[in-house]
């Protein structure tokens, strides 16, 4: 079966195969691991931009096949990131208060160590005791469980109460964005229980692992990206691949006519919503111990915006698509705005990319919502001489004699 | 013998609009009965009831031997309960090859766990291949479905409600926009079907109706007003003012 799987889906293999190069050469360049050529910070953005491809790919299984614009899927994402974040800083403050304590001579009881890292991390908001939903922060297994189970609850009730109104289109957009908003605004209050606009912070250092170098742990961090977005690119592209394929694709199109198939296509958009959102919340517990902190500003709705520009302009229906849109704006986009772009001077005016670069973006994904709707993806259609005839914008076919698609290439 | 399908008592409005008033017949097991009516007689809610998209405002629609009520139930599992409905105008998923389609619509777990561990055996690849060949389009398997004439959709739509084995398929206008020969060819399908199941075809073709051959009802603003043979319903002097006498 997984031989024709590959068969049917060569796309794959090169990806996984360009996938493992890149790790490779990656570590080969690395301080870490190799001749130093890239700069550790550097391997972070990398890892993270993995990260990015990988909620991209979700985005893409979401919208792309099944029809579905959410803008909220970058709030799973950062939920994702405060479940792990939650207990990276219990941990670590842990051990330094543990330290701090051991100083006094005295050792310290449970509760004077309960007592010392509350106040270190709620000090900031001027609490000093754990929130309830601080109650697992101290177990490693439960907060990993929790990544996956708090966004995954989430998408459930949320979804389930959309979709079972039909609420389609636009206005489940509108909804999804809402609630990312919501969520935001919650996480913003000091009193939400996870330090409010501070954020957690510190996530970069892993517990007990002190003496080892940043180099190194931005290595492992990479290479568990890379794992994670190879895992989940063979996984939606095996979804999308059978009669499930079949029927989300369907759903996109027309999906009255599923419900006639006898489809329950509100426990179809339900499951893949879920997913998609289980999905995000792997990337984003990757990605925030990458990215050092995390606060309620990564779920403003604009995030979840930058996700579906995109898989936009990347190309969406198509798996790799998704991944390159990903990689190729999100790189583009920290090279610009990092201010390693040089300004370009008009004399009258400088163009400091700094301002622009949002505006090339916002024209970019105009241009190519019109002119090339399959995006950077539809290149590789053009490379293998598959073009689509120009329609202009009736379908191929409405009559007798309809041509084929080989017939009317030209 | 009770019927395969029992409409009794069903009224809907639509905004003051009476569409079906106090509608009931019933369709047997294994019959090819033929709705006709003017414009706006309530053939199409009739349909729309049927099959889940409208819920009726009184009345009671029962399916099958255990008399299942149809109007607690959504249009999947109506569907899923052995209900198939044929559109006027083909919609079958264009982006998709006509093989896909077919695989579809084949009769297997709806469920999406179950569709996702779903893999195609040699027994569905032939049943696709039959199928295929009964609606004329076994050349065009690997086609995409949207490249297809009108005519050609058409037999697709017929294909993927075969697969489906439905109990009662209910059909709209089959032979809006096709050619004599395409004609020809759906009479001869349709009345074939009606041999195991029961086949309901709303149409306002009276000729296409004649070739049918079997018992016609006739509504009018939303209940039935003649049942019986065509030569029958067509002697019926309020038929003839209603319906008939318009031309």
């Amino acid at each position: 079966m997984s031989r024709t799987f590959f068969a049917k889906n060569p796309s794959v293999l090169w990806f996984l195969l360009i996938l493992a190069l890149f790790t490779l050469a990656v570590t080969v360049l690395s301080e870490a691991y190799g001749v130093a050529f890239i700069s550790t910070s550097f391997v972070k953005t990398l890892g993270k931009t993995l990260c990015l491809a990988l909620v991209a790919l979700a985005m893409d299984l979401i919208w792309g096949y099944a029809g579905i614009l959410s803008l909220g899927h970058m709030a799973f994402f950062a939920l994702g990131g405060y479940m792990i974040g939650m207990w990276l800083m219990y941990a670590r403050t842990d051990e330094i208060v543990v330290a701090a304590l051991a100083q006094g001579g005295l050792p310290a009881t449970a509760e004077e160590i309960r007592q010392g890292v509350a106040t270190q991390i709620f000090g900031v908001v001027g609490a000093s005791d754990f929130p309830p939903i601080w109650y697992f922060a101290h177990s490693f297994w439960a907060q990993i469980a929790l990544v996956v189970l708090v966004p995954g609850i989430l998408a459930l009730v949320f979804g389930w109460l959309a979709f079972r109104s039909r609420v389609t289109g636009v206005y489940l957009s509108i909804l999804t964005q809402a609630m990312t908003l919501a969520l935001a605004l919650y996480l913003f209050q000091n009193d939400s229980g996870l330090r409010g606009n501070n954020g957690l912070s510190g996530l970069q250092n892993l517990p007990g692992l002190d003496a080892v170098s940043q180099d190194d742990v931005s290595m492992w961090f990479f290479w568990a990206s890379a794992l994670a977005l190879g895992i989940g690119y063979l996984l939606l592209a095996w979804v999308v691949s059978g009669k499930f394929g079949s029927v989300i694709r369907a759903i996109r199109d027309d999906e009255q006519r599923v419900r006639f198939l006898g489809y329950s296509v509100e426990g179809y958009k339900l499951f893949v919503f879920t997913l998609t959102a289980v999905i995000a919340a792997i990337a984003g517990a990757l990605y925030y111990p990458q990215a050092g902190i995390i606060n309620p500003a990564e779920l403003a709705p604009i995030a979840s915006i930058y996700l579906a520009v995109w898989v936009a302009i990347g190309g969406r229906g198509r798996l790799y698509g998704a991944v390159i849109g990903a990689a190729f704006v999100s790189l583009l986009s920290s090279w610009f705005t990092g201010g390693r772009a040089p300004s370009i001077p008009l004399g009258f005016y400088t163009i400091d990319w700094v301002d622009w670069w949002l505006v090339i973006l916002g024209l970019s994904f105009v241009a190519v919502t019109l002119f090339a709707p399959k995006g950077i993806g539809g290149l590789f259609d053009l490379a293998t001489g598959l073009r689509s005839p120009n329609r202009r914008g009736a379908p191929l076919g409405p009559d007798d004699g309809a041509l084929m698609e080989k017939e009317a290439k030209e | 013998m009770t019927a395969l399908l029992e409409v009794s008592g069903v009224s809907v409005t639509f905004d003051g609009f009476r569409a079906i008033n106090n509608l009931s017949f019933n369709i047997e097991a294994a019959e090819l009965r033929a709705i006709i009516g003017p414009n706006g007689a309530g053939k199409t809610t009739f349909m729309d009831i049927v099959t889940g998209k409208t819920r009726p405002d009184t009345g009671t629609v029962t399916f099958g031997e255990r008399s299942i009520s149809l109007l607690s139930l959504s249009e999947a599992q109506i569907a899923r309960a052995g209900v198939g409905r044929k559109f006027q105008r083909p919609t079958v998923f264009e982006d998709q090859t006509v093989a896909e389609n077919l695989t579809m619509a084949l009769k297997a777990q709806r469920a999406p766990w179950r569709v996702l561990f779903w893999r195609e055996t040699q027994a569905d690849r032939d049943k696709v291949a039959a199928l295929a060949a009964e609606v004329g389009l076994s050349d065009a398997l690997a086609r995409k479905s949207g490249e297809l004439s009108h005519g050609q959709k058409q037999w697709l739509e017929i294909g993927m409600l075969l697969a489906q084995e439905p109990r009662l398929l209910l059909v709209d206008e089959p032979a809006a926009g096709m050619t004599l020969a395409e004609r020809e060819h759906t009479t001869a399908l349709l009345v074939e079907m009606a041999k195991t199941r029961a086949v309901v075809v709303v149409e306002h073709d009276m000729e296409f109706v004649r070739r049918l051959n079997c018992k016609v009802t006739v509504l009018h603003e939303g209940s039935v007003l003649a049942e019986g043979s065509l030569d029958h319903v067509t002697r019926n002097p309020q038929v003839i003012e209603v319906y008939l006498g318009r031309g």
